[in-house]
C-alpha cells in the first residue's frame, strides 16, 4: 500500500519568522488590562503544574488533560467576550473554565476527588463546569460540544439576548461528524457562536497532518461551509483578543458564526504521563521559544512595564496556586450518599415507583 | 371538539397545547415545517407558530438533538424530531453520554428539559432499519426518562408532561397506532410520566404492555376471556420511571405476569420490569413468568415474515393459555 501524496500546502507556522500571519493592528490592551491577562496566564499555568504533580504523587486519580502552553486562546478569548456569553469545553478544559471564573481551587478539588470541587467531586478533570458563569461545561466525547454551543447561540438568538457561544476544541475534532454538522447548521441558521480550533498539532498521539485531507484543520474547513476562517497565533494573547473580539461582534451583529484556527502547542503530553515521545525534539524546542507568557512578557516590556512588575504578577500566582492546592488537600472528601442525587432535576436519581 | 381524533393529529395537538402555553417550547427536525413531518405529525404547526419557533433541520441528527441540548441548557424548551427511532444510532452519543449525564457530572449546575419525539415500531414493512421498537435502548442509560403512550388522549396528556419536565424525556410515537383514533384529550389534560394504566381490569392473569402492544393484548383479552380467562391488561406507558408499583399492585390480585414487548427479548425493558419482580413479587406469583418479545432477530420486510417476528394477538393468546393452566 502506497502512502497518500500529501498536499502540497503546509499548515501555516506561527512560529516561523516569515509566516504570512499578520500581527494585530488596532487598539491592544493597555499595559494594566495586558498584565492582567498575563497574571491569568500564570495562574493557569501553575494550576497545571499542581494538577500534574498532585497526578505524580497520586493526589489525583484518573487522568488530566493539561493545557499548559494554550493558556493564551482561553484567557484572549475571555477577554473578548462578555461575561454572559456562552462557552463549551473539552476535555483539555481547565484553562476554560479558570478563564470564565473558576477558581484553581475548586478546579484542583475537583481533581483531588474533594466535596468543594467545582462539581462536587462528579465530573473530574474532564468535565470541569461553572454554569453559574455560563461555562457549560467540558465534554469528553471529541466534537460533541459544537452543536451544544450551536443550540446555545440558537436559544440567544431566540430570547434576543445578544449573548455568542463559544466552542473551544481541539485539531482532533475536525474530522469527527459533529464538527461537520455544527458549522453547517449554525451557517444555515446564521447563529452567534463562534467556532475556536486549539490546533496543538497533535491529535491525542499522531499528528494532525497525517491523519487530515487540508494543511489547517479548522480554517481549510470553514469554507465549505461558507463561514470565515481565519488562522491566529494561539500563543499570542494579544493576538488571540482581538480576533475572538472581531469575530465576536461580528456574531453579535448577526452576521453569523465564524471559524478562528488558534496555533498552539501543549507543553505536556496528550493525557496522564505521556512523555510526547512522538513529537521532535526540534520542534518542541521551537514551540517552547514561543511560550505564551513569554510572548506577553515581550509584550509587556515593549509597552515599558519593568520586569519586576511582572514578576510580582508571577508571584501573586504562585501564592493563589499554592494556597488552592493547601485549600483543596485539606477539603473534605464527600458524602457517599452524593453519588446517587442529581440524576433529575428533583436532585434525586429516582428511575421507578 | 371531534368526537375522535386520531394518534397522529394528537401528537400536533399535544406540541400545540404546550407552544401556546409556554413560548419557550420550540421545535427543530427534518420535514417539521411547511411539510409537517413525514408522518404529518407535525402538521400545523408551521402555519399557527411560523418559523421562529418551528425549525427545519438538515439531515444531521447530532446537530439536531445537540442542539437541542445547548438551548435546553440556555433557557429554551426544545421538542426535537428524529424521524424513525432506528436513527437515533446516528445521534446516539447525545442519548448515552451527553444529554442524561450532563447534570449529573457538573454537580446538579445544569438541567436539560428536552423531547426527543421519535417514530418507533413496526408493523408497516419498513424493513430492517425503519422498523425497530427501540425502546429498549434508551432504558439502558440512567438519566433518561421514556414515554411511549398507546392512545391519542395520552400522546396529548404525556407529551404535556414531557415538554414540562425539566428531565429529559425520550418520547416514543408508535407509527403502528398513527391512524389509530381515540378519544380526544379533554383540555389542560396532562397524564404525570411513570403513572401506568389499568386498561382492563382481570382476576386470572396480568398483561403488561406498551405502546402498540397495548391494542394486541386488549384484543387477546377480549379471546381469552371467551375462553373464560379474565386477564388485566396495563399500559405501562412509560420505561422511566417505571410503575412496578401499578404491576406489583395487579400481580398480588392475579398472581400471573405475562409481559407483551416489541422490542427484542435480547435486552427488552420486560427483562428489567420481571427482574423487580422476581426481587420484590416472588411470593405473589402461582407460575412462572413469561415475556412475550420480538424474536432475536433483524426486522425482515414482507408482512407474513415480519408478523413471525413481532408479538401478535395469536401468539399472546397461546401464550396466556399455557401459562393459565400452569
Amino acid at each position: 500500500m502506497t502512502r497518500a501524496p500529501q498536499p502540497e500546502a503546509r499548515g501555516l507556522d506561527i512560529t516561523d519568522p516569515d509566516s504570512p500571519e499578520t500581527r494585530p493592528e488596532g487598539t491592544g490592551p493597555d499595559a494594566g488590562q495586558l498584565l492582567a491577562l498575563y497574571e491569568e496566564m500564570a495562574v493557569i499555568r501553575r494550576t497545571e503544574k499542581a494538577a500534574h504533580d498532585l497526578f505524580m504523587t497520586g493526589l489525583v486519580k484518573g487522568t488530566t488533560h493539561l493545557a499548559a502552553g494554550h493558556e493564551a486562546v482561553a484567557v484572549g478569548a475571555s477577554a473578548a467576550l462578555r461575561d454572559d456569553d456562552y462557552v463549551f469545553a473539552t476535555y483539555r478544559g481547565h484553562h476554560h473554565a479558570l478563564a470564565r471564573g473558576a477558581t484553581p481551587e475548586e478546579c484542583l478539588a475537583e481533581l483531588m476527588s474533594r466535596a468543594t470541587g467545582l462539581c462536587g467531586a462528579k465530573g473530574g478533570s474532564m468535565h470541569l463546569t461553572k454554569a453559574s458563569r455560563n461555562m457549560l461545561g467540558s465534554y469528553a466525547i471529541v466534537g460533541a460540544h459544537l452543536p451544544m454551543a450551536v443550540g446555545a447561540a440558537w436559544s440567544a438568538r431566540l430570547r434576543g439576548t445578544e449573548q455568542i457561544a463559544v466552542a473551544f476544541f481541539g485539531d482532533g475534532a475536525t474530522n469527527i461528524g459533529a464538527f461537520h454538522e455544527a458549522l453547517n447548521l449554525a451557517a444555515v441558521w446564521k447563529l452567534p457562536v463562534l467556532f475556536v480550533c486549539e490546533n496543538n498539532l497533535y491529535m491525542e498521539y499522531t499528528a494532525i497532518a497525517d491523519v487530515t485531507a487540508v494543511a489547517n484543520p479548522a480554517a481549510d474547513r470553514a469554507p465549505a461551509y461558507g463561514i470565515p476562517g481565519e488562522i491566529v497565533d494561539g500563543n499570542d494573547v494579544v493576538a488571540v483578543r482581538e480576533a475572538v473580539a472581531r469575530l465576536a461582534d461580528r456574531a453579535r451583529a448577526g452576521e453569523g458564526p465564524s471559524l478562528l484556527e488558534a496555533q498552539t502547542y501543549r507543553h505536556f503530553g496528550h493525557s496522564r504521563a505521556d512523555p510526547a515521545a512522538y513529537r521532535p525534539a526540534e520542534e518542541v524546542e521551537r514551540w517552547l521559544k514561543h511560550d505564551p507568557l513569554d510572548v506577553a512578557r515581550g509584550r509587556l516590556a515593549d509597552l515599558g512595564v519593568p520586569a519586576e512588575t511582572v514578576d510580582a504578577a508571577d508571584e501573586r500566582a504562585a501564592a493563589v496556586v499554592q494556597a488552592a492546592v493547601e485549600a483543596a488537600k485539606n477539603a473534605p472528601a464527600p458524602d457517599p450518599r452524593e453519588a446517587l442525587t442529581d440524576v433529575w432535576a428533583d436532585g434525586g436519581a429516582q428511575w421507578r415507583t | 371538539m371531534a368526537d375522535v381524533i386520531t394518534y397522529r393529529q394528537a401528537v400536533a395537538e399535544g406540541i400545540a397545547r404546550e407552544m401556546r402555553r409556554d413560548p419557550a417550547v420550540v421545535c427543530l427536525g427534518e420535514d417539521i415545517g411547511a411539510a409537517g413531518g413525514v408522518f404529518k405529525t407535525t402538521a400545523g404547526l408551521h402555519e399557527e407558530f411560523g418559523s421562529g419557533r418551528v425549525w427545519d433541520t438538515p439531515i444531521s441528527e447530532q446537530a439536531i438533538v445537540g442542539a437541542a441540548m445547548g438551548a435546553a441548557m440556555t433557557g429554551m424548551r426544545p421538542v426535537a424530531e428524529i424521524m424513525f427511532s432506528d436513527f437515533l444510532a446516528c445521534c446516539w452519543d447525545y442519548l448515552a453520554n451527553e444529554i442524561p449525564k450532563v447534570r449529573y457530572m457538573t454537580g446538579g449546575q445544569v438541567t436539560v428539559p428536552l423531547v426527543v419525539r421519535t417514530a418507533n415500531g413496526g408493523g408497516l414493512g419498513f424493513g430492517a432499519q425503519h422498523s425497530q421498537a427501540t425502546e429498549n435502548w434508551a432504558l439502558t442509560i440512567p438519566g433518561l426518562k421514556i414515554a411511549a403512550p398507546a392512545t391519542p388522549a395520552d400522546v396529548v396528556g404525556m407529551m404535556a408532561a414531557a415538554i414540562r419536565s425539566d428531565d429529559p424525556v425520550v418520547f416514543f410515537e408508535h407509527k403502528g397506532l398513527l391512524a389509530a383514533k381515540g378519544p380526544p384529550a379533554p383540555p389542560d389534560h396532562v397524564v404525570e410520566l411513570g403513572r401506568a394504566a389499568v386498561v382492563r381490569e382481570g382476576a386470572d392473569i396480568t398483561l403488561v404492555a406498551l405502546a402498540s402492544m397495548v391494542p394486541v393484548a386488549l384484543t387477546a383479552a377480549e379471546r381469552l376471556a371467551e375462553e373464560g380467562i379474565d386477564a388485566e391488561v396495563i399500559d405501562l406507558r412509560c420505561l422511566v420511571p417505571l410503575d412496578t408499583r401499578t404491576v406489583l399492585g395487579s400481580l398480588a390480585k392475579t398472581s400471573r405476569l405475562v409481559t407483551v414487548e416489541e422490542n427484542p427479548y435480547q435486552g427488552g425493558w420486560g427483562g428489567t420490569l420481571v427482574s423487580v419482580v422476581a426481587d420484590e413479587g416472588f411470593g405473589l406469583l402461582d407460575a412462572p413468568v413469561r415475556r412475550i418479545a420480538a424474536e432475536n432477530v433483524p426486522l425482515p420486510f414482507a408482512d407474513a415474515l415480519e408478523q413471525e417476528v413481532i408479538p401478535t394477538v395469536d401468539k399472546v393468546v397461546a401464550k396466556v393459555r399455557d401459562l393459565s393452566a400452569y
